[in-house]
């Protein structure tokens, strides 16, 4: 079985401030196979945040099911947003959803993603590269078995991308998990993943799901991203 | 040289001059006062010479700080009462819309009863004892708490929300640690005004049913027409809730905000 199973029935927006009801997700089914690195690509605005919101149980208001194995996992959610507390420095911040004697792993996390000079700062202080940082320490210090990612490297420039997508590849050989990541950067989906998921149209459905079988060499080489992204691209706009 | 000086110093100078801008003032104020005062020439307006020799009257016995001391103590109890009870109930109400719908409109009732009704009816019902005169205060002023921290309760973050859900924070760290400091501003703003408020009921409240505190020694004084007698209690009053504010509220609002840049 999966290790995680999303059937949707209906997921809809109601009508509100004159926009019209829109249904996001009819009839939607996805299954996510343990330890995997799933993408899902699709432009904005289709419902991507919505279907990670369903899987992390923020959003409740829709009729299906998000079916765990193992039931109920840990989870961890790095945000498009870092939502770090402003008011929690950068270690309070990463230990919070920790246990009060897991301060050690906290600590180490941060080193981990290079910030230990930084444990008694207050985020804001931070760059947004550092904040996203702090974030992802965050989400693998619970240890998760199942880790939510929504475009969590957006509005960095290009070189502090591609230093973060880095890190998550290095956190992840260290401690596997199932991946569900957002994005509508399709060169990051190919540096990133092991299946890309396309989803189109409202309400959104599959357009293309495709196995990438890149080894870790070639995800580095510009050449066969491309190759691979001109697979998706058509689909993709 | 002004361009060398360091952010630090430069800060110190700028409290410095602002103080001295304030001592200035006041000091014209005085003047201005003791001028009136001569042009009146009537024991109905004493000027400054006169209200210091009433305060140092007053002071001998030990009756000024008794009587300052008592009114502070009940200032403090229905403050409290006030900022706890007004709290829970504005917290309440922002984070419930159908609690607001029900009980939205009593607070606006209650925001726009007189002080001296709540006084006069809290008297009659509970009798002239302290725990009516602390209760009167409390009521007054729980509105008022209510409604601003609704105002701050409504303005939480739900982004930090579901990450504190997500992260499975829990309801003790979640308030502690997402709530709470959300709302310190809200809470700062309120025991701000609050503070002000309070104590000038608490003196009503003294004048109406209480046979101790600044309120009871101002309608003694007034009874004798004592004017220089007024000014005294109600300038060493004043100067003590001004040393509250400076000496407690803001060092707290200091530290509530150290984390912002």
């Amino acid at each position: 079985m999966a290790a995680i199973d999303i059937a949707i029935a209906e997921k809809r927006f109601p009508a509100i401030a004159g926009a019209p009801e829109r249904v996001i997700f009819r009839d939607f089914a996805l299954a996510v196979p343990e330890r995997s690195f799933l993408v899902l690509l699709a432009p904005s605005g289709l419902g991507k945040t919505t279907l990670l919101n369903i899987v992390a149980e923020l959003d409740r208001d829709y009729s299906g099911a998000v079916r765990f194995d193992p039931a109920s996992p840990r989870i961890a959610y790095a945000f498009q947003n870092p939502r770090l507390l402003p008011w929690r420095t950068v270690l309070e911040n990463v230990a919070l959803p920790l246990g009060p004697e897991d301060e050690g792993r906290a600590r180490a996390m941060l080193a981990e993603v290079g910030l230990s000079e930084q444990a008694s700062a207050y985020p804001e202080r931070l760059s947004l590269g550092q904040q996203r940082r702090v974030a992802l320490a965050r989400a693998f210090a619970v240890e998760p078995e199942v880790l939510l990612m929504d475009e969590p490297f957006v509005s960095l420039d290009e070189a502090g991308a591609a230093r973060l997508r880095e890190l998550l590849r290095r956190l992840l050989a260290r401690r596997p998990a199932t991946v569900l990541f957002v994005t509508h950067d399709s060169r990051e989906a190919v540096e990133l993943a092991s299946r890309i998921v396309v989803l189109g149209g409202t309400p959104a459905r599959i357009v293309r799901d495709l196995p990438v079988t890149l080894s870790p060499a070639e995800r580095a080489d510009p050449a066969a991203i491309d190759a691979v992204r001109r697979g998706l691209l058509p689909a993709a706009e | 040289m002004a361009a060398a000086a360091s952010p630090s110093s430069s800060l110190m100078r700028r409290i410095g001059s602002s103080l001295a801008m304030t001592a200035l003032s006041l000091a014209l104020l005085v003047l201005a006062w003791q001028a009136a005062a001569m042009l009146v020439a009537s024991s109905l307006l004493p000027g400054p010479a006169a209200v210091t020799a009433a305060l140092a009257r007053a002071a001998e016995g030990g009756a000024l700080v008794t009587n300052i001391a008592i009114t502070l103590g009940r200032v403090a109890a229905s403050f409290l009462i006030a900022m706890a009870v007004g709290s829970m109930v504005g917290i309440a109400l922002g984070r419930s819309p159908a609690l607001d719908r029900i009980f939205g409109p009593w607070v606006i009732v209650l925001l726009n009863l007189p002080a001296l009704v709540v006084i006069i009816l809290c008297y009659i019902w509970f009798g002239l004892t302290e725990a009516a005169a602390v209760t009167a205060v409390a009521i007054n002023k729980i509105p008022n708490v209510a409604v601003t921290m609704r105002e701050g309760a409504l303005a939480l973050s739900r982004d930090l929300d579901e990450m504190a859900r997500v992260f499975r924070f829990g309801p003790w760290k979640a308030m502690r640690h997402v709530v709470l400091p959300q709302l310190a501003p809200f809470f700062a703003a309120s025991a701000r005004s609050g503070l002000a408020l309070t104590w000038k009921i608490v003196l009503v409240v003294e004048l109406l049913g209480r046979s101790n505190g600044v309120g009871f020694e101002l309608q003694t004084a007034f009874q004798l027409f004592d004017v220089a007698t007024v000014l005294a209690y109600a300038l060493a009053f004043t100067a003590v809730v001004q040393l509250i504010e400076i000496g407690v509220l803001q060092p707290w609002e200091r530290h509530a905000n150290r984390w912002r840049r």
